[in-house]
């Protein structure tokens, strides 16, 4: 046995004393053992002061032996990444690792910030409400953004990886203690399918340390015994270290399995979501402290958790112990310590009666007993020294110690049964919540459900805290939360349970109040006159302990976040320079080359003056066939769809039930029943769900059928003065001269290979265009293919900056950035499509609205931007006093045209159609520049050159 | 997380659908006043208790249904085709 661990003993406790392992904390080294938990370790080395309060630095140890740790917050490391706050009373002890106290400078044992204790009167309970106003709050914001906060976020990689796992089963037990073990073999007889979590790294739960018979046999053989037969049968899992942390709708329970977390090496947490047909919640009970002066002094801890440190960790908390109970499940730690071999000079006691039994025993002990008296002050600076208590006769007596072992009573372990919807009543004869009734299926067992075993009287009489100064009795350890403090709440009127634990944050840090919110709500009904059971508790939330954000996540992160989408020519552009960008879900080709800017610029005079070929196959293609399929889209689309002919092609524009423009694109009329409409490439499955809701929900007697078929057809745009010749040379190919396929004109066959094909002649560009559609699968071959027939015309790819570029020149707007949740087809300047259209459509009675059509509204326009439009962004507003601006719109887009010869911009503003020719101002953040309003096309705005 | 009875796929969790609103609402004639038209553009019921609303089958059949359910407790009293009338049910 190392001999540095002044603490620990020689014999005895769950560790495995030919494991050491090695640990530092606060950079100084220190060994445990395998099986030690950072805390234990930390204890069985003599370390008292490990870390400092949140608000008032005061020096604090560690309070208790589990999930309810208040003070032994500590920043870890064993090689899997920074964990910041981890709990040492959980954490099991790891080989190397390392551990930090935070919150303190320069150190836990020496730290400046104690200086907020020593002037706590300045700092009750929300006195940012009332102080630090003058001048401004934000002269003093910066002092309390530096103090404020318990830890930092790490900074290095987490090297731990996570998955997700979903569960189905019949029976969920959460808890391997006594309760939760019966239930599992029980319910395994019976043939059920089970899972049993438990959150700790053995089963056993208070067994562990409160041992007794069971079947004639000592719990430690009991538990070894039926969790072996468990693990035997088939139609049972297992799962330790899994805490159930989350309870939802129907039954479905989220599970924190750490069960391979505490290692430096692939280190894994598994998120498990189980469905289960029943739940049965085995989760026990915390013990609660009281209340007195400097109760958070370092020594100062739950009695259970000294007496788990000793049966368990084989540690001793201290040499010489005070008990201060109002239960018998304290005087039996208090006994078991005294069994250890250390002091236990006094147990005080509130009750003025207690069991005989129990009394004899301390006598056998040789224990002096109190009854009829309440501790009034701890005294110590580092560590507790004495405690002052008042007797039964009021008498001020003090008795020497340096560890005291606090039992206020138990508190079940609700949170899942409330998270769930379960209602809680109060028990007067137990002072605590226990469960009531539930909707969902789940029951409740064990400590859990009240059923504790010798804990004697306990009423919440015992619970009040000590007759003297309220501001140094801490109700709330992880938010320095002062009885004073609650006093103050129920002074200023805030006296739901609700508001009281808003206005002083109790029971709102990272243990959410399992040592606190007990007493906080006693306090506030005394105080009101009321039992605790008519103020209630607060609502309890997911997760019951902190659970790490990226076992939330899982894999879906990085790559994985989003899938991403690739064209089917994807390798092929690649191969020929393309930088890609994401686009509205897709991997698109940006431009093509190494250079940004010169390559667009490259790619849009491409366009313009020979021939350039884009990949535009993510374009929406949706098919809707049948004999209504015509009336259907007359009322989805503005425009009048049943009288396009044949072959023929017409912009459509779609709007939302509130006249919104929603998407817009050119719909085909393939034949008499069967059409097919495009939609914005990033609208291409929100637009196939809109119509399918239509049809479903509003006009299902309409005889069609809705088929997407984006993604089976590849889509090649080509575009400029060489399109025709171009295309014109693939064998199959049909006459493509204007008279037999003019703009915005239809056709479809089949090439000499026998692939099928569509064509039609539309134009983002501006320039004369075709877009072909093939089976995607062809795309490769197909690109291939027309790139050497243009070869000779002097044909290059271009990308989607160009293309966006091209369109601006020609004032054609784009969906969703020039046009945003308040544009309607008015203000785009579709009056007259409006008008023309005389049945109903998706929108047309909102468009009758006097304020949709009112001349003020913002109207899309073109803008000549004055100077090199250097830094002028889309978004910028548009003004009219640059002095004290007003925005009267936006600017949507913009681009320094070489062929326009300056920089030219499309946007809205307010009365845009009535103001040609105004001079306006461009508002960036300050940056201003100067343009003028005009007619949105910049290019061939008779587009002759389209028509060609 | 919710399971929801498609009528058409049987039972499924909540993941698998989209969320549609109140059910059962009809669409008005064109010739409705502004109020009217407002009305049912922007107001819907907040029913504490059962209400009848419509889901998808977004991750299934595609398919739009309706929905009885318990907005207190989420209890999912019954689940019918679209174009079905409001169910009789007992509170």
């Amino acid at each position: 046995m190392n001999s540095q661990q002044k603490f620990r003993q020689s014999q005895g406790g769950l560790i495995d004393r030919s494991r050491p392992l090695n640990f530092t904390f606060n950079n100084q080294s220190y060994q445990g053992y395998y099986g030690d938990t950072l805390a234990s370790a930390l204890l069985a080395n003599g370390v008292r002061v490990i870390s400092r309060s949140f608000k008032f630095h005061r020096p604090r140890g560690v309070f208790s032996s589990g999930v309810e740790e208040p003070n032994a917050l500590l920043k870890v490391d064993f090689g899997s990444g920074t964990i910041p706050l981890a709990s040492a009373t959980t954490l099991p002890l790891v080989d190397n690792l390392s551990a930090q106290s935070e919150n303190c400078f320069p150190s836990v044992n020496f730290d400046l910030g104690r200086f907020l204790d020593y002037t706590r009167p300045l700092w009750p309970a929300g006195f940012y409400n009332k102080t630090f106003k003058w001048p401004s709050w934000h002269t003093y914001e910066w002092a309390f953004r530096k103090t404020a906060g318990l830890t930092r976020l790490p900074d290095d990689q987490d090297q731990t990886q996570y998955r997700q796992m979903n569960r189905h089963c019949d029976l969920l037990i959460v808890g391997m203690g006594q309760a939760g073990l019966n239930a599992a073999i029980q319910a395994a007889d019976q043939g059920r399918d089970v899972l049993i979590v438990e959150k700790d790294v053995l089963p056993g739960g208070s067994l562990l340390f409160d041992e007794m018979e069971i079947d004639g046999q000592a719990s430690r053989d009991w538990i070894t015994g039926i969790f072996q037969e468990l693990t035997d049968r088939e139609n049972v899992q297992l799962l330790l270290s899994s805490t159930a942390v989350g309870y939802y709708d129907h039954n479905v329970i989220t599970v924190h399995d750490c069960s391979a977390k505490y290692r430096s090496k692939n280190a894994l947490e598994t998120f498990w979501k189980v469905r289960a047909d029943q739940v049965i919640l085995a989760t026990g009970a915390i013990e609660q402290p009281l209340i007195f002066a400097n109760n958070d002094l370092p020594g100062i801890m739950l009695a259970g958790a000294m007496r788990e440190y000793h049966q368990r960790y084989a540690v001793k908390c201290g040499t010489t112990v005070v008990g201060v109970a109002n239960n018998d499940f304290g005087w039996r730690s208090m006994f078991s310590l005294k069994e250890a071999g250390i002091k236990v000079p006094l147990i005080i006691d509130s009750r003025t009666d207690v069991d005989e039994g129990l009394s004899a025993k301390a006598d056998e002990h040789g224990i002096e007993v109190q009854l009829g008296s309440v501790p009034l002050k701890a005294k110590g600076s580092r560590c507790v020294k004495l405690l002052e208590y008042l007797t039964s006769k009021q008498d001020k007596k003090d008795v020497k110690c340096d560890a005291i072992a606090v039992s206020g009573g138990l508190n079940p372990t609700v949170h899942l049964y409330s998270q769930a919807g379960g209602k809680l009543r109060f028990d007067n004869a137990l002072a605590c919540f226990v469960p009531d009734h539930c909707r969902q299926n789940v029951s409740v067992v064990g400590a859990a459900n009240g059923e504790f075993t010798g804990l004697g009287d306990c009423n919440v009489s015992t619970r009040q805290p000590a007759p003297m100064s309220k501001n140094s009795q801490w109700v709330d350890l992880l938010h320095d939360v002062t009885v004073s403090d609650i006093e103050l709440a129920v002074q200023e009127n805030y006296v739901s349970v609700e508001h009281m634990k808003r206005y002083t944050t109790t029971g709102m840090a990272v243990d959410q109040g399992k040592t606190s919110n007990l007493n906080a709500l006693s306090l506030l009904a005394s105080s009101l006159s009321k039992s605790p059971g008519e103020v209630g508790t607060t609502t309890y939330r997911p997760n019951f302990i902190p659970v790490t954000m990226g076992a939330i996540s899982g894999n879906r992160k990085g790559e994985l976040y989003i899938p991403t989408r690739h064209l089917s020519a994807h390798n092929w552009h690649h191969d020929r320079g393309a930088v890609f960008d994401d686009y509205g879900g897709w991997r698109r080709p940006a431009y093509y080359g190494k250079e940004r800017d010169s390559s667009i610029l490259k790619e849009v005079d491409l366009v313009r003056h020979a021939v350039g070929l884009f990949d535009a196959s993510p374009l929406g293609k949706i098919e809707v066939k049948g004999p209504d399929a015509g009336k259907f889209l007359n009322r989805i689309y503005v425009n009048n769809i049943q009288s396009l002919k044949v072959g023929a092609i017409r912009y459509g524009l779609m709007l939302n039930e509130n006249g919104i423009v929603i998407d817009d694109g050119v719909c085909v009329r393939l034949e008499e029943d069967h059409y097919l409409l495009h939609t914005t490439s990033s609208n291409a499955e929100r637009i196939v769900s809109w119509l399918e809701e239509w049809h479903q929900c509003e006009w299902p007697h309409l005889n069609l059928v809705i088929c997407p078929v984006t993604t089976q057809w590849a889509v090649l745009n080509v575009a400029g003065p060489g399109s025709r010749e171009t295309l014109q040379g693939l064998e199959g190919m049909v006459d493509l001269s204007s008279m037999n396929l003019p703009h915005m004109g239809f056709q479809s066959a089949s090439f000499k290979s026998g692939l099928p094909y569509r064509i039609q002649r539309v134009s983002f560009t501006g320039e004369l265009s075709y877009e072909l559609a093939i089976p995607a699968k062809a795309a490769t071959e197909y690109f291939s293919l027309i790139m050497d027939l243009g070869e000779p015309l002097g044909i290059g790819l271009f990308g989607i900056e160009a293309l966006l570029n091209l369109r601006i020149e020609k004032g054609f707007f784009h969906v969703g950035v020039d046009t945003d949740g308040t544009t309607n087809p008015y203000d785009l300047g579709f009056e007259t499509i409006v008008q023309n259209q005389q049945d109903d459509f998706i929108g047309a009675r909102s468009l009758k609205r006097s304020a949709d059509c009112d001349q003020d509204r913002r109207q899309f326009v073109g803008l000549k931007i004055d100077g090199n439009g250097s830094g002028v962004k889309a978004g910028a507003h548009l003004v009219t006093n640059n002095k004290n601006p007003i925005s009267e719109g936006f600017l949507t887009s913009a681009w320094q045209s070489p062929i326009v010869g300056c920089t030219i911009g499309l946007g809205t503003i307010n009365g845009g159609l009535q103001r040609m020719g105004e001079k306006i101002f461009i508002y960036d953040d300050k940056k201003i520049s100067t343009a003028t309003i005009v007619d949105r096309c910049f290019y061939d705005p008779k587009g002759g050159r389209m028509h060609e | 997380m919710l399971r929801i009875d498609c009528p058409y796929c049987g039972i499924r969790d909540e993941v698998e659908f989209r969320y549609g609103g109140e059910s059962h609402l009809s669409r008005p004639q064109p010739e409705v006043d502004d109020v009217q038209w407002s009305d049912y553009l922007f107001n819907r019921k907040n029913t504490k208790g059962v209400f009848f609303e419509r889901w998808c089958h977004s991750y299934g059949c595609g398919q739009w249904f309706n929905v009885a359910r318990n907005t207190v407790t989420h209890e999912i009293l019954k689940t019918y085709v679209m174009g079905e009338p409001k169910p009789e049910i007992k509170q």
